[in-house]
């Protein structure tokens, strides 16, 4: 065994218990640091909100096994053991690899699991393998995320609006966004956003108290709905969601503010039935209006294509696992190789020793040749069984497909 | 031998074009072909020009199709500034055919030869002539860029189901830039119109020359309209027109620079 992975996350553990595994990068790093000198290898945490892995290679795998269960049961009671789960390997490189790809993250395809992975591996305790493992980690999770489209399927609408954002302003650092309605699905909208990197401009509620407490929350101001169409102009995404009869935007309202834009794009999205804004406003230059029919058509066009860009995202997944395989097993058997290589390079001196008498007359050209001959004839007999050698390894090593222990 | 470097160059433009269009309807690991595609082709026909030049005295491209050839290849290193990522793929879509059809005919016109026409040995001309190409090659990137902003509007104002998929860079990203690449030319064609004018009392003004003034007022128009009135989609479209303006004068070169 070379590589072991003791961890838990949200397919097995409840809440309760995966919040006090949960570490920030710090303590991780540094308790990934005891770890390996405890063990006399390498070690790494990663913990996000919704896993806690422990990351080993060391000569004494059950004791590794051993301090790494001690260490997170430690933090979370002995509870936890029948929600830890163990893979090794290959098994093991696979899962980190579907992990750093957002394939294993509560909202599958999110991209912020990329990053926590790269964190834990700038600052864990890492050695050869573990370095390589998760080099090929962060490889694998940028391969993903550029040749497939995992990251553009979004599931709901609320995601979708995020999304669309996001096609509209790229990188949402420094959009400014408005919410009109403190309801519950506009709410977890604004929150995407938010999450994606925008700022809260203002928040529009009937309700003072409760406009006001979201406000605080998402770090915005507040106010009175009548005065919406003079604030949009400050806004560049505005989410709305009243349970108002009426419209809360007109056409007029956004045409009189869009001169002072200067061409920046105003995105709208219109949660509400009845809807809140105006469609006439989809037709001023620079305005792009979503209601709640134009998001979930995004999101039944996405799903449709999903379930493809997931099976090749798992398949770059488990391509990269074989190489990783491959490279584990030539790192074993190289001492082999080396000692074979060497044993055949004495054989080969030592007869052409034995023959010194009977090439003395060689030349000085001759006698390279002849060196050269001997070489070659070595390098061609090792060469089969050499491969051979690398390929058993392999097949050794992929042998048991992945386990997980409940 | 150098002449031979078309062949690499002409294969790797074409496959990075063939490579585009599939990665357009399949997105994966064709995206990355092309660009390698793009990468190769431009290196070989780096080689190739650099060989033109070891061989020719002075400036070996004052003929129409060797001017082409440099054009090309203008075109592609402004496009491989910023279009060998991802999210600028579609940029290639429009670029690379293009790139690859003009240097097929600069190859057939004999622009793609080791031995040029005559070369210029006016250092006043060489450089007119280099940075008014390198002028016209951004303004065909920006008019690929703004081609590509103008499409994505549309989707998005006519709620295109499947905008997502189609893993385009955003809107703002690629306004920006065009704004960014017609700026830059602007400055190339103003410094390529200088030594035009220098020129001017000994050789008058024709209508190649009208029609690039032309041509600048274009894309200052452009500029102004987009930074100072904040007109995106009028000073997007203008940039396609302003394309059409670059193909005229590439035609125009044509016909009164035949060497």
């Amino acid at each position: 065994m070379n590589l072991l992975l003791v961890g838990t996350s949200h397919r097995l553990a409840p809440v309760e218990l995966r919040e006090r595994v949960a570490l920030d990068p710090d303590r991780a790093a540094e308790l990934g640091a005891q770890l390996a000198a405890e063990i006399d290898g390498e070690a790494l945490l990663l913990s996000t909100c919704n896993r806690t892995e422990v990351y080993l290679s060391a000569s004494e795998a059950a004791r590794a096994d051993r301090r790494a269960t001690e260490l997170l049961e430690g933090l979370a009671g002995a509870e936890l053991d029948p929600y830890l789960y163990r893979l090794e390997d290959e098994a093991a490189a696979v899962h980190l690899f579907r992990v750093a790809a957002g394939l294993d993250s509560l909202v599958p395809g999110e991209g912020e699991i990329l990053g926590q992975v790269r964190t834990a591996y700038e600052r864990g305790t890492v050695g050869p393998l573990l370095d390589r493992v998760f080099n090929l980690a962060l490889h694998t999770g940028k391969k993903v995320r550029t040749d497939t489209a995992i990251a553009e399927s979004p599931g709901t609408t609320s995601s979708a609006a995020a999304a669309l954002a996001a096609q509209v302003f790229g990188d949402l650092d420094g959009s400014r966004i408005a919410i009109v309605g403190a309801g519950r699905i506009g709410t977890r909208a604004a929150r995407r956003l938010i999450k994606r990197g925008a700022t809260l401009s203002f928040v529009a509620n009937r309700t003072d108290a409760r406009g006001r407490a979201l406000a605080d929350e998402l770090g915005g101001e507040t106010i009175p709905l009548e005065r919406v169409s003079d604030a949009v102009a400050s806004c560049d995404i505005l989410v709305s969601s009243t349970s108002s009869p009426e419209l809360v935007l007109t056409k007029d309202d956004v045409a009189g503010v869009l001169a002072a834009r200067k061409g920046r794009p105003l995105l709208l999205i219109d949660l509400a039935v009845p809807r809140d804004l105006d469609p006439a406003i989809n037709e001023l230059g620079d305005c792009y209006l979503y209601d709640i029919d134009d998001l979930q058509a995004v999101v039944e066009e996405t799903t449709r294509g999903r379930e493809a860009e997931f099976a090749k995202a798992e398949a770059i997944a488990v391509a990269e696992g074989e190489r990783f395989s491959a490279w584990l097993a030539a790192r074993d058997v190289a001492p082999v190789i080396a000692s074979l290589r060497q044993r055949a390079e004495e054989i080969r001196r030592s007869e052409l020793a034995k023959a010194s008498g009977r090439l003395a007359d060689l030349s000085e050209g001759e006698r390279s040749a002849v060196e050269s001959l001997t070489t070659q004839i070595v390098n061609k007999l090792l060469h089969e069984p050499i491969v051979r050698l690398k390929e058993a390894a392999a097949e050794e090593h992929r042998g048991p497909e992945s386990r997980l222990e409940g | 031998m150098a002449e031979l470097l078309v062949w690499p160059a002409l294969l790797a433009y074409g496959e990075a074009a063939v490579a585009y269009a599939g990665n357009a309807r399949h997105p994966g690991s064709l995206g990355r072909l092309a660009t390698w595609g793009v990468r190769v082709g431009w290196l070989a026909q780096t080689a190739l020009l650099a060989g033109q030049a070891a061989r020719g005295e002075g400036f070996p491209w004052g003929t129409w199709a060797g001017s082409l050839n440099l054009f090309v290849w203008l075109v592609v290193g402004a496009y491989l500034i910023w279009g060998c990522s991802p999210r600028y793929r579609m940029l290639g879509l429009a670029v690379m055919p293009l790139a690859a059809a003009l240097l097929g005919v600069s190859y057939l016109a004999g622009g793609t030869a080791a031995e040029q026409g005559p070369s210029w040995h006016d250092v006043l001309l060489v450089v007119h002539v280099s940075f008014v190409l390198s002028a016209f090659a951004g303004f065909t990137v920006a008019a690929g860029l703004a081609a590509l902003e103008l499409w994505q509007a549309r989707l998005l104002k006519h709620h295109r189901a499947t905008i997502l998929r189609l893993r385009l860079s955003s809107l703002v990203a690629l306004d920006q830039l065009t704004v960014k690449t017609i700026a830059v030319s602007l400055a190339a064609l103003t410094l390529g119109l200088a030594p035009g004018f220098a020129r001017l009392p000994e050789h008058g003004v024709d209508l190649l020359i009208v029609a690039t003034v032309g041509m600048w007022l274009l894309y200052a128009g452009i500029l102004a309209l987009r930074v100072q009135a904040g007109r995106r989609v009028l000073a997007a479209s203008l940039s396609l027109v302003g394309f059409g303006l670059v193909i005229v004068l590439q035609l125009g070169l044509l016909l009164t620079h035949v060497a």
